[in-house]
């Protein structure tokens, strides 16, 4: 009896120690890629790097394109995706639709945000450059990355709305407002920090997003900044691709150092946006 | 004064019910434009010689149909990085709810975070400059580009969405469940393995599914990592394609619209998308039926 309650002592034990061991593999790796992504990437990264164009030489090259191609796409990309999202969300949690409606409407959004993303470029292919003759255009990169991120934007703001205290929504009904009142003046200011977190990090997966622009038709050599949303583009994802794939070790450094500046740019947005969640959980009670 | 709010009340209404419709007209959008292409595809190539067909050749001379190398291709991606992502991410789970303290949650779960938001390109660029390294040495005949450095990647990738799934599953395990099996006098490993991982087995499964259905969507770390090499074998060593990258491949290059090569992208893309669907809505709907039933 006392041997058998030894032995499951001992499993206990193992269990525990394999559980803390797989649990802190998942730190490790990030460790590691950080640290071999900061080692090949330091190489080419200066202030040179950020502001040249791309080339066929790897100590001329850098990612003035990329960056400026990446800014313009994605304030496209949140002037678009942004409005559309949030006044869905309002509707969906504030005007509920009743029945079977409301219902397809609720499955269709989770099942949008499981889509591939390479099945949003080929609609965007078909839909944006070719229909409505957008081209390899910023517009039409902006419009397919707003309906590729819409569904997240929706279910973040959903939850943000439904966390505002059903006490606001009755208070502001028994003074007389009516129900856009309500939601605009009174729901959707406390809603904003969450709804806001929830867009950042939207937007900070746009920026990594790849798949779907090489389908629309982004180009990976330019050497030009964009004027106008007409403009055929290049983003920084890509011209990390492009020197990725090429076989020399050069262009590898050169993409480690875009993966630097990307990385740099997509983490200090999610801080930023988890900042503004803790500063925000802890206020609205009643 | 009321008639002007009731008017501005329908408006806006109408105006918000409108944003709402769009999520539904992108989802009609996607099934007509797939199909737009691929029926005229089919009308080319029997759908049989699409599905059952071992050989994937439409860029070269003589063309061949058979997506079946694109499967295998996809389905060694899936089956690898399943082979990391649900042993890690379940254990991680079970670390979190039952015995990490609140310091070390609150280490792990950003770690996690920042892992699900690095972008897939990144993920690329590490199996091609450290793992397939590694793999080479470990394995010498090891191909620069094979499947399973990328089925690596693509594991640490979904990993935290398994994570994350299950540790919700076990939250919710009733509190009196597991008190019982320890007031019963079991240690913390056999209420895990006898209590809590029954109780949630349905919502585990939906974790799986879902993060699966990840796995074969993931585009650009398996294109730059497992390579474009359509071949009917499950040898993890040797270069692979995945329905995504050929995707990719035809469109870095310039094939003119309306060819049978630019259908095949559309017929490819709509297997994804039956596939990934199909998961989703089952990994969904278990997940739906559960809440109605709390």
């Amino acid at each position: 009896m006392k041997d058998g309650f030894a032995a499951r002592k001992r499993k206990e034990k193992i269990f525990k120690y394999a559980c803390l061991a797989l649990t802190f593999s998942s730190v490790l790796i990030l460790v590691v890629l950080l640290y071999h992504i900061g080692q090949t990437g330091n190489k080419y990264l200066s202030l040179k790097f950020l502001t040249s164009w791309p080339s066929r030489f790897p100590h001329k090259a850098g990612i003035k394109a990329g960056i400026w191609g990446t800014i313009w796409l994605i304030s496209l990309t949140a002037a678009i995706s942004i409005p559309l999202g949030v006044l869905s969300a309002l509707f969906l949690e504030e005007y509920k639709i009743p029945g079977k409606i409301g219902k397809i409407v609720e499955i269709n959004v989770a099942n949008l945000a499981g889509v591939p993303s390479i099945v949003y470029g080929l609609l965007g292919l078909t839909v944006f450059v070719r229909y409505f003759g957008l081209d390899r255009s910023l517009l039409s990169g902006a419009l397919t990355l707003s309906l590729l991120i819409l569904p997240v934007i929706i279910v973040s703001s959903r939850e943000a709305i439904k966390a505002v205290p059903d006490a606001i929504r009755f208070g502001a009904y028994a003074l007389g407002a009516s129900r856009y009142q309500v939601v605009f003046w009174h729901v959707l200011p406390i809603a904003l920090p969450g709804i806001l977190t929830g867009v950042i990090l939207a937007l900070s997966r746009a920026i990594g997003e790849t798949a779907p622009l090489i389908i629309v038709g982004a180009l990976t050599y330019i050497s030009y900044t964009p004027e106008s949303v007409m403009d055929e583009f290049t983003v920084l994802p890509l011209q990390i691709y492009n020197w990725a794939s090429r076989p020399q070790e050069e262009f590898h450094y050169l993409a480690a150092g875009g993966i630097i500046v990307l990385l740099t740019v997509m983490l200090s947005m999610n801080f930023i946006a988890v900042v503004i969640r803790q500063k925000t959980s802890k206020k609205v009670k009643i | 004064m009321r008639k002007g709010v009731k008017q501005i009340e329908y408006t806006v209404r109408g105006a918000l019910g409108l944003c709402a419709l769009l999520t539904l007209v992108t989802t009609i959008g996607i099934i007509f434009v797939l199909s737009s292409e691929t029926i005229p595809f089919f009308r080319e190539v029997p759908i049989t010689d699409f599905l059952f067909g071992t050989k994937w050749a439409p860029l070269l001379e003589p063309k061949s149909f058979g997506v079946l190398p694109l499967v295998t291709g996809t389905t060694l991606i899936m089956v690898g990085s399943a082979i990391i992502a649900l042993p890690v991410g379940i254990t991680t789970a079970v670390y979190l709810s039952e015995y990490s303290s609140e310091k070390m949650r609150s280490i792990i779960k950003p770690v996690l975070e920042v892992l699900a938001g690095i972008p897939t390109i990144v993920y690329g660029y590490f199996a091609l400059t450290f793992i397939t390294p590694i793999l080479k040495i470990l394995i010498p005949r090891t191909e620069i580009f094979n499947a399973a450095s990328g089925a690596i990647v693509v594991g640490i990738m979904v990993l935290p969405m398994v994570a994350s799934l299950c540790d919700d599953a076990f939250q919710s395990v009733p509190k009196a469940l597991k008190e019982g099996g320890y007031a019963l006098g079991a240690t913390s490993f056999e209420v895990i393995g006898q209590v809590i991982v029954p109780y949630s087995a349905s919502r585990i499964l939906a974790a799986f599914i879902l993060a699966l259905s990840r796995a074969i969507g993931e585009t650009m770390a398996v294109t730059l990592a497992a390579g474009a090499n359509a071949r009917f074998s499950f040898d993890p060593l040797q270069s692979v394609q995945t329905m995504t990258a050929y995707i990719v491949q035809v469109s870095m290059g310039d094939t003119p619209q309306g060819g049978i090569e630019y259908q095949t992208c559309f017929a490819v893309g709509s297997l994804l998308f039956l596939i990934t669907l199909a998961m989703n809505v089952a990994g969904q709907t278990i997940l739906f039926r559960y809440r109605r039933g709390k």
